[in-house]
């Protein structure tokens, strides 16, 4: 159905439907979708103003998960003592966010890290991304209506989770990245399980095209809708595969390297609106699988280079940054998740400021969903891929 | 674009509302500005070519102690690939700062937040209310010299 807004950007508007005309307008009506509502990924509550079956508005309310983060931080002993924390905003994807934290506060004590760490944290933060990346695409062909796609995809999950799993001992919320190194060394048998897990899980990406990718019905849900241009997405600071669902090559791993990303060959993907408009749900969820094949290059890479040392050795004594403060983004699976660090010369920080990607991202969310239609509005909220823990923090 | 080019190019254009900056020795260069002109600068920053700082990254608020409140900007400019960090400072009795939120959408919910946490008012915000804490909330938790409060609604909180 073809459905158009005239102003995504300026608040309540008439919306127009081609065909139907002005005449069919009727009373709106405020609408509830949450905060237990299965399509929501978690407790959000969003308000919709509908008139029939549009979308007139969204009101997000966000916020049920919010235990301050920020304060706990100002009250730990020592910085180290924030790692765990950070475990627990994208807690689909700790590895990612715990590499953020760690890159601000070694570049305050100015350290570098060995090569070795480097390695191991990096191919880390691309299996993080590919559970993370298995889990939007599964849980998103669950909100459409495909269920299969789900289980296909948490088997695979698994597999990396073994991984990790051996490797610090947590399945999920691992503490693994320290300051200046690594809780734990990999096992003897890492590289050639990673080996094996890239040779096992290549065939599975053709495997997921076939079922949900390329499937008509899944096509007929999400392509042309939540259309995001790429100028509305930069405005409203989205990141991630959202903003390059928009068709901007925009990844802080290329355009911001940190870490050792400069060593690796890979691509951005973006979207192109193969099966619809650039910017529209299928292409923010194609980027999503595009981006496991690179997480695979680069792990294969990475593995293969993985250089041998000691992943303690530069451990610092006592982190005490000297009184300034810094901002460090990483490329998370979510998007751009940035941390703002501020040190008074104390062992304890006196601020850690995040900037969430999904929160950030979910503001968007009133801008793509204006003029759809209630059904789409899940679809729309899928394809941005949000976890509320990280949302609230 | 170096970060005292950016300082000298809006110092001319807006005098003394830039107050001063510390382009280097630091992680981050930082330009301190008046709050009470920031939409002016913002939209300078935004809609000058030489700047084109197209995209905020961060919006925090801060409490400095000793009664002073903080506003701290981080922009990039995808055209240019170049950042700056804008600061700015208000006082907790009277914590006013002009909103960004008509020059980049994406300070929307971080000006909220920074209200929510710190009782920073953003004047010319569309629709500034609490947003992570319960709208009946009182008081702002992340000011340093907040104080747990021992009932909610009159419920005792265990801990």
């Amino acid at each position: 159905m073809d459905v158009t807004v005239t102003d995504v950007d300026a608040g309540r508007r008439p919306v127009t439907v081609p065909g139907l005309g002005r005449s069919l307008r009727a009373e709106e009506m405020v609408i509830n979708m949450g905060p237990q509502h299965p399509s929501t990924h978690g407790v959000l509550r969003l308000e919709l103003v509908v008139d029939g079956e549009i979308v007139v508005d969204i009101v997000p309310h966000i916020g049920y998960l919010h235990r301050c983060f920020e304060k706990h931080c100002e009250h730990m002993t020592n910085y180290q003592q924030v790692v765990p924390y950070v475990d627990r905003m994208d807690y689909v994807a700790a590895m990612s966010n715990e590499l953020g934290y760690v890159i601000a506060v070694e570049k305050m004590l100015k350290i570098r890290v060995p090569d070795r760490v480097e390695y191991i944290r990096v191919i880390m933060a691309e299996f993080s991304r590919i559970v993370s990346h298995l889990i939007a695409i599964g849980t998103y062909g669950m909100d459409i209506g495909a269920f299969t796609p789900f289980l296909y995809c948490m088997r695979d999950r698994e597999h990396v989770l073994d991984i990790i799993e051996e490797t610090c001992g947590a399945r999920l919320l691992y503490n693994y990245m320290w300051i200046g190194g690594l809780s734990h060394d990999v096992k003897p048998n890492f590289q050639d399980k990673t080996r094996a897990f890239c040779t096992y899980f290549k065939p599975k990406i053709k495997e997921l095209n076939d079922l949900l990718s390329y499937n008509k019905i899944f096509i007929e849900r999400t392509a042309n809708v939540g259309v995001l241009p790429a100028d509305v997405a930069v405005n409203y600071g989205v990141s991630g595969p959202v903003l390059r669902g928009s068709g901007l090559k925009f990844d802080l791993r290329k355009n911001d390297p940190y870490s050792i990303y400069d060593r690796f060959d890979f691509d951005i993907p973006a979207g192109k609106g193969l099966k619809g408009t650039v910017g529209d749900c299928w292409d923010r969820y194609m980027v999503r699988v595009c981006e496991m094949e690179q997480s695979v290059r680069i792990i294969e890479q990475a593995v293969e280079q993985l250089p041998a040392g000691d992943v303690q050795s530069a451990l610092p004594k006592r982190i005490r940054p000297e009184a300034g403060d810094v901002y460090v983004r990483t490329e998370t699976p979510k998007g751009e998740l940035g941390y703002y660090v501020v040190s008074d010369g104390s062992a304890t920080p006196f601020r850690v400021k995040v900037r969430p990607p999904c929160f950030v991202n979910l503001a968007a969310l009133p801008a793509m969903s204006r003029g759809a239609m209630i059904s789409d509005v899940v679809a729309i909220l899928g394809s941005i891929d949000i976890v509320l823990g990280e949302v609230d923090r | 674009m170096i970060p005292q080019e950016m300082f000298d190019s809006l110092k001319s254009a807006f005098g003394e509302a830039i107050l001063e900056a510390k382009p280097d020795g630091v992680l981050d260069p930082w330009i301190k500005v008046a709050p009470g002109r920031m939409d002016d600068i913002a939209r300078f920053l935004r809609d000058t070519d030489r700047f084109s700082f197209d995209s905020l990254m961060l919006l925090s608020g801060m409490d400095y102690t000793k009664g002073k409140l903080g506003v701290v900007y981080h922009l990039h400019s995808l055209k240019w690939n170049h950042k700056i960090v804008i600061k700015t400072e208000v006082t907790a009795e009277n914590p006013h700062v002009r909103s960004v939120e008509a020059v980049w959408k994406t300070a929307n919910w971080h000006e909220r937040e920074a209200f929510d946490m710190y009782g920073i008012v953003f004047d010319g915000h569309p629709d500034l209310r609490r947003i992570l804490m319960p709208d009946d909330w009182e008081g702002y938790p992340l000011r340093k010299d907040y104080a747990v409060p021992e009932y909610y609604n009159g419920m005792k909180v265990p801990y």
